[in-house]
């Protein structure tokens, strides 16, 4: 899909430097003449609102290290010299808290969205597996930042969570010693924390550029979930997706800013304002609301070491996706059966994320487990049964059929 | 859609069931009410008057035992504040001892603070503090950000609409009057606690701190326990989020201007693709 640039460079410096670097052809072939389906609905912009938003994180990020102190005794009160004497500091600290859930939220999206019109199936396997890298890499950048205020929170987030290691049998305990770099959550964890919290989000720039490569290799997939066959089914990437994708950036901006300025600390919990104390536990230790379907999926699970398994499994389930959905019709558009499984699907995340937050006890730990059930059947059980037994929809000929009103009148 | 639906509406009724089933370990503890408060909203200000006469509460009664460490005497001359001039500011500091630099025999001796310093705290450490009141009484600086209480579905969804960020303040404001002095049957409080219905658990350490006519206000607010407790919660406010009213301002600013733009683009991008479109 790719092809070969048709950049012609027109002044000399640039004939020069194309024959030495060709950067001008490879923006012009990626992002200019770049083929887009024509079909693609306003769930396709997530990808380039996603990449907006590791900027705006890396940038805000590298601005507040410049302030922050990476001590036990100093970081509280160094996010709050942050948000009280740096020059707008409280805005780049709020950009950031919130900036991490925005990113989480169209990482979401944009994962559904996947999954509904099956853009991980062949040939976007690959594509879609350094997507879950990306997300796992994006978990654990939330989860080293979040320890990073040490506010109560922050601490014991971080003790629940590297505890988690010492479920593995014989070397879990050493395991944990190791990550802690000390025999309890304290100054040694929250500078590794703190730096490997800075080198991440570069790696995962590294292969958000392996998926942006895998995505120009294969193409996009649409709504339709058939490929393009024509130039009539595509459009120019610019100024068709830049303009598509730019409006609906700015949209997801006024809700980025909403709560950035209006509810900053919605996203947040109280308890991490008050500073880390090692003596006090928590009534209640809930992590952030983006980890909550997979912390009730651990909790769902009795036994400890079964429960991290569990929550292992819930996300790296995501990257024998492609394999699991046996169905050779992409979009959900065209899978009557498969399009309720998948809303089903959703309810139960937002559900397992509901039930996340809830104390594990009564009622919520059996709707849990229900719910842990029905998550992992539908990868493993409904995914792959459904593509053998579902009676699908006839696929429309081609991408412009299916967008454009027919002879007769009747819109596709 | 019919497994779809099946599914879903036993989903709703077990979720719906769930925390009637729970209901048991929930808390007694009354939601505290909330709150008309001037720096709400999208538009909201502090009320100097009120951060004024709160700043007093807090000199007169509250800083006896907390602390304001992260607040410095010159913020309460900045913008946004409590609105005293740099002199009045210097003024307050003034009137506060704070341990100065060694001297030539490396002796530290108290000096009067200034416009750089924090709010002092009133204890040399924590054990202090406990070896008096048998408590850690926590420093106020971020309170009003670091107190809350659930709201519960679907409450909790309407305040991202309703910009609903005061759970701090009608907290603090709940508390200080939520003092009982004879605790309701069949309740025991630890030795040395006392009984208010807004703190979890009940039993807290801080003896009531309000009483009507305690502090002298010259503004013509009433002196009642009640406008104590709220002005104590708004300064408490501030001095948690002391750039609130500049968040706001330009939030309403940052919001001109990407609606405009959005509009701007989307009229763009129908203009873009109205060829295509076509055919």
């Amino acid at each position: 899909m790719s092809g070969h640039s048709t950049y012609q460079p027109q002044s000399a410096f640039m004939k020069w430097m194309e024959r030495r670097l060709p950067i001008a052809g490879l923006v012009y072939s990626s992002f200019i003449v770049y083929p887009v389906p024509r079909n693609l609905n306003y769930w396709w912009t997530f990808g380039g609102i996603l990449a907006f938003m590791l900027g705006v994180q890396i940038i805000t990020g590298i601005v507040l290290a410049m302030h922050y102190t990476p001590h036990v005794d100093f970081a509280f009160n160094s996010v709050e010299q942050i948000m009280r004497d740096v020059n707008y500091g409280w805005l780049l600290r709020y950009i950031h808290a919130n900036g991490a859930s925005m990113f989480f939220l169209a990482a979401y999206i944009h994962m559904f969205r996947g999954m509904y019109y099956g853009s991980y199936k062949e040939p976007r396997e690959v594509l879609w597996i350094l997507g879950v890298i990306i997300l796992l890499l994006m978990i654990m950048t939330g989860f080293m930042g979040y320890v990073l205020p040490w506010g109560q929170m922050s601490f014991w987030a971080a003790t629940v969570i590297t505890n988690l290691f010492s479920a593995i049998p014989l070397v879990g305990e050493s395991i944990v010693t190791w990550l802690w770099g000390g025999f309890a959550v304290g100054n040694p964890t929250l500078n590794r924390f703190y730096s490997l919290h800075y080198l991440l989000p570069f790696v995962i720039a590294g292969v958000v550029v392996l998926h942006i490569w895998a995505l120009h290799m294969v193409g996009q997939n649409n709504p339709d979930g058939i490929e393009p066959k024509t130039e009539k089914d595509t459009v120019a990437f610019t100024p068709y997706a830049t303009i598509k994708d730019g409006f609906f950036m700015v949209v997801f901006c006024v809700l980025f800013a909403w709560f950035v300025f209006y509810i900053p600390n919605f996203m947040g919990h109280p308890d991490n304002y008050i500073p880390a104390n090692p003596a006090v536990t928590p009534t209640h230790i809930v992590p952030e609301w983006y980890y909550l379907p997979f912390y009730a999926i651990l909790r769902a699970i009795p036994n400890k070491l079964f429960g991290v398994i569990a929550l292992g499994a819930s996300i790296l389930v995501l990257a024998f996706l492609p394999w699991l959905d046996t169905s050779k019709v992409r979009s959900a558009k065209y899978r009557p059966l498969y399009r309720q499984f998948f809303w089903i699907f959703v309810v139960v995340c937002i559900g397992l994320g509901w039930l996340g937050s809830k104390p594990p006890e009564g009622a919520y730990v059996l709707l849990a487990r229900l719910f842990t059930v029905y998550y992992f059947a539908y990868f493993l059980i409904i995914l792959p049964v459904l593509g053998l037994v579902e009676k699908t929809k006839p696929l429309p000929s081609s991408i412009s059929e299916s967008v454009l009103p027919s002879k007769s009148g009747a819109k596709a | 859609m019919a497994i779809a639906r099946t599914v879903l509406v036993l989903a709703a009724s077990l979720a719906l069931a769930a925390p009637a089933l729970a209901q048991e370990h929930e808390h007694d503890t009354p939601s505290p009410p909330t709150n008309r408060w001037s720096f709400a909203g999208p538009f909201g200000k502090f009320d100097r008057g009120q951060l004024q006469r709160g700043l007093k509460v807090y000199r007169e009664v509250c800083q006896v035992c907390h602390g304001l460490k992260l607040v410095a005497f010159r913020t309460l001359a900045d913008p946004g504040g409590p609105g005293f001039s740099t002199a009045q500011a210097a003024a307050i500091a003034a009137e506060y001892q704070v341990p100065g630099e060694p001297d030539d025999q490396g002796e530290i001796k108290p000096r009067p603070a200034g416009p750089a310093d924090s709010f002092p705290t009133p204890f040399p450490n924590d054990n202090a503090a406990r070896a008096r009141y048998n408590a850690v009484p926590p420093d106020l600086s971020v309170i009003a950000k670091a107190r809350g209480f659930e709201r519960g579905f679907p409450l909790w969804v309407w305040d991202m609409v309703i910009q609903y960020q005061e759970q701090g303040p009608d907290y603090l404001t709940a508390l200080m009057q939520g003092y009982q002095d004879t605790p309701p049957a069949g309740v025991t409080l630890p030795p040395g606690n006392f009984y208010n219905k807004y703190y979890p658990g009940h039993g807290i350490a801080m003896p009531p701190p309000l009483t009507d006519k305690r502090v002298d206000y010259t503004d013509g607010a009433p002196m009642t326990v009640e406008q104590y407790a709220k002005d104590i919660s708004a300064f408490l406010m501030w001095t948690a989020e002391p750039h609130l009213e500049a968040r706001k301002r330009i939030g309403f600013q940052v919001f001109i201007f990407l609606i405009v733009l959005a509009g701007l683009l989307y009229f763009t991008k129908k203009k873009v693709w109205r060829e295509v479109e076509a055919h």
